[in-house]
């Protein structure tokens, strides 16, 4: 008989430390699940920065480090050079890679780094207590904007995959969401097509995943995924920014 | 082979390090040290290594990281505002126990201060700018070819401990040319070789263990451990890392103690003072961490002053002391901001503080 479901060989055999309803959890499975599917799993090398997910080590089968909050590209950029046929990848979260670390990964894009960034875009710092992020929605509450985010104190929120499309050094950018099981399978071509790319040797690649953060967003699960599929991504809209493959097709 | 040539400071430094194993470089231009990346850039690709400018210090030193925690012997240069924006990515190597050679062509400051050589770095890379208990060795070399000799170990040396190491020049040593005997070129590891040469690393192979390369220990006891264990790393490199040269210090009516170009120029003031009949001594730190304590203990009874000669406020004054132990009156004799004492600058103040003492 054939099993309809069977663990994926690149996540290990721990749960993970996420709050229930965390999407964090989702990104990792299905960045595991494909790179065991393209047989990749004993060539890869991952980075994760400081945020909720700097543990991923723990639970990616892959060999890892941790990077400082914001350094991830500047960390990929310097094990590419001596990894050059390994496969790279950073997992960063929006307020490391839009606020702390965005000169890295501007210059790391415009390099046209060989490497993929995954961008776990919750709108929040989450590991910190639910401090509002560069990408928390205008009226969204956080610890440090309580009355909900405004234009006039704090400005608007950063769209990034608009912003890197901007650059001719990336080749491959998308938006995706983990809010519904037809989004997840999406989100999973997404990052199957951004290690696809990499492997054939093409440049930077970026896949941004909208992601629930249930206990910053005061949210239960349902209602976060909710929130994710009618507020956040009408403000971020999913999709493919940049695609060098398919412009050159 | 090794080969005898007249060399501009900054280029013999990066030809060390190539020398000594080095095969990547990252970092951002600021004088007076640019002519190593310019170098670096033309003379690494032909070496089968490569080059990386960064778009800050902050990236320059996470590359690094990057390139370290990977398996590869990276390298970096800066001047003293880029080694201050680098201390936070310092601590995070320590942490993790990732090698990298640093070289810091110091100059003024505080803040841009001025691009003329100084020495006010001391504390900055003797104490160390970034958060948590870390240790870099810190090496001062006074000639070219000491330089070179160390730039040339202190690949294997970041290798061996697993942590960053760190050469100190000055501007001053960074432009000028003297005759140096370049070392016969060290094996450097290929990418194939890293996951048998250093096992730990993240080289993304199947080796039967996977790496992981971290600094974050949320658990108290295990951070302790861990900091525990970086301790006893430090406590051999006190041992085996510490440098000194200590010259007539038997007689010595007055002792100096002077590091970099400044010792080269206590030296001429020791000459002068002897054909004036002042004996004077010198006790010339070449690791300023490990700080080579226990040679004041050779200071003789006939020492009436110890002379600190430093480019800055008398920063070294502090380990100056701690080795004196209140034997003999310690002073200082000093200029900063790009300014040079001249030798006879500094037998004159010396004469004054010896009436002063008698
Ligand atoms: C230099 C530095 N500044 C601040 C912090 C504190 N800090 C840790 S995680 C974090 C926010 C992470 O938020 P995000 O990147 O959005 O990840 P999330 O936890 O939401 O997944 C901050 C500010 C730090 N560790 N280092
Ligand atoms: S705080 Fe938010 S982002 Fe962090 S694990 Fe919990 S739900 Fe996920
Ligand atoms: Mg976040």
């Amino acid at each position: 008989m054939k099993p309809v479901f069977t663990v994926t060989k690149g996540m290990l055999p721990v749960s993970t430390s996420y709050c229930p309803g965390c999407t964090h959890g989702v990104a990792h499975r299905i960045i595991m699940e494909t790179l065991d599917e393209m047989g990749l799993l004993g060539k890869t090398i991952g980075v994760a920065p400081i945020g909720c997910s700097v543990v991923a080590h723990q639970f990616m089968n892959v060999d890892m480090c941790e990077a400082a909050h914001g350094r991830a590209p500047a960390v990929a950029s310097g094990i590419r050079r001596v990894h050059p046929d390994k496969v790279v990848f950073t997992y960063q979260g929006d307020g490391d890679l839009a606020s702390i670390g965005m000169g890295e990964i501007v210059h790391a894009a415009a390099r046209g780094e060989k490497f993929t960034t995954f961008f776990i875009n919750n709108g929040i710092y989450g590991m910190t207590g639910g401090q509002m992020a560069p990408t928390t929605l205008i009226g969204q509450r956080s610890t440090t904007s309580v009355d909900g985010r405004s234009r006039e104190q704090a400005g608007m929120p950063l769209k990034i995959c608009e912003l890197l499309a901007t650059l001719d050094g990336p080749d491959y950018i998308e938006r995706v969401s983990l809010d519904s099981p037809a989004h997840i399978r999406a989100a999973k071509k997404a990052v199957r097509k951004a290690f696809e790319y990499q492997v054939a040797g093409k440049g930077f690649t970026f896949v941004e995943l909208l992601s629930t953060c249930p206990t910053n967003w005061g949210l239960t699960p349902t209602e976060a995924m909710k929130r994710m599929r009618e507020e956040v991504t009408a403000y971020y809209p999913l999709g493919v920014y940049k695609d060098t493959g398919k412009e050159a097709e | 082979m090794s080969e005898k040539v007249l060399m501009k400071g900054n280029e013999a430094f990066a030809e060390a390090v190539i020398r000594g194993g080095v095969r990547f470089y990252f970092g951002y231009p600021i004088t007076p040290q640019s002519e190593i990346p310019e170098f670096m850039s033309r003379e690494l690709p032909k070496r089968g290594g490569k080059f990386l400018q960064a778009e800050s210090e902050l990236g320059a030193i996470n590359m690094a990281y990057g390139c370290g925690a990977a398996g590869g012997n990276g390298f970096i240069s800066s001047s003293s505002p880029g080694i201050a924006l680098m201390q936070e990515g310092m601590s995070f190597l320590c942490g993790a126990e990732v090698p990298v050679t640093l070289l810091n062509v110091s100059r003024g400051g505080p803040g841009i201060g001025s691009i003329q050589p100084g020495q006010a770095d001391y504390n900055q890379v003797t104490r160390g700018g970034g958060n948590g208990d870390y240790r870099i060795p810190v090496f001062a070399p006074a000639s070219i070819q000491e330089a070179v000799d160390i730039l040339y170990e202190a690949p294997s040396i970041a290798d061996k401990y697993r942590n960053p190491v760190m050469v100190l020049a000055d501007g001053l040593m960074g432009q000028m040319m003297e005759p140096v005997m370049l070392p016969e070129p060290k094996h450097a590891f290929t990418s194939e070789e890293i996951p048998a040469a250093k096992p730990w690393a993240i080289s993304g192979s199947e080796k039967g263990e996977r790496s992981v390369v971290k600094s974050l220990r949320l658990q108290p006891e295990v951070l302790e451990a861990h900091v525990e264990h970086l301790y006893e790393k430090y406590a051999e490199m006190e041992k085996e890392l510490e440098k000194v040269e200590c010259e007539g210090l038997e007689d010595a009516e007055v002792v100096f103690v002077a590091f970099g170009t400044m010792a080269r120029l206590a030296r001429e003031a020791m000459e002068l003072l002897e054909a004036q009949g002042i004996k004077a001594g010198m006790i010339r730190p070449i690791s300023l961490w490990p700080y080579p304590y226990r040679a004041f203990d050779g200071i003789s009874q006939k020492t009436k002053a110890v002379i600190s000669v430093e480019l800055s406020m008398g920063q070294m004054l502090q380990d100056i002391n701690l080795g004196v132990k209140g034997r003999v009156p310690v002073r200082l004799i000093h200029r900063v901001g790009g300014m040079l004492p001249t030798s006879l600058e500094v037998v004159e103040k010396t004469k004054k503080i010896l009436e002063e003492v008698r």
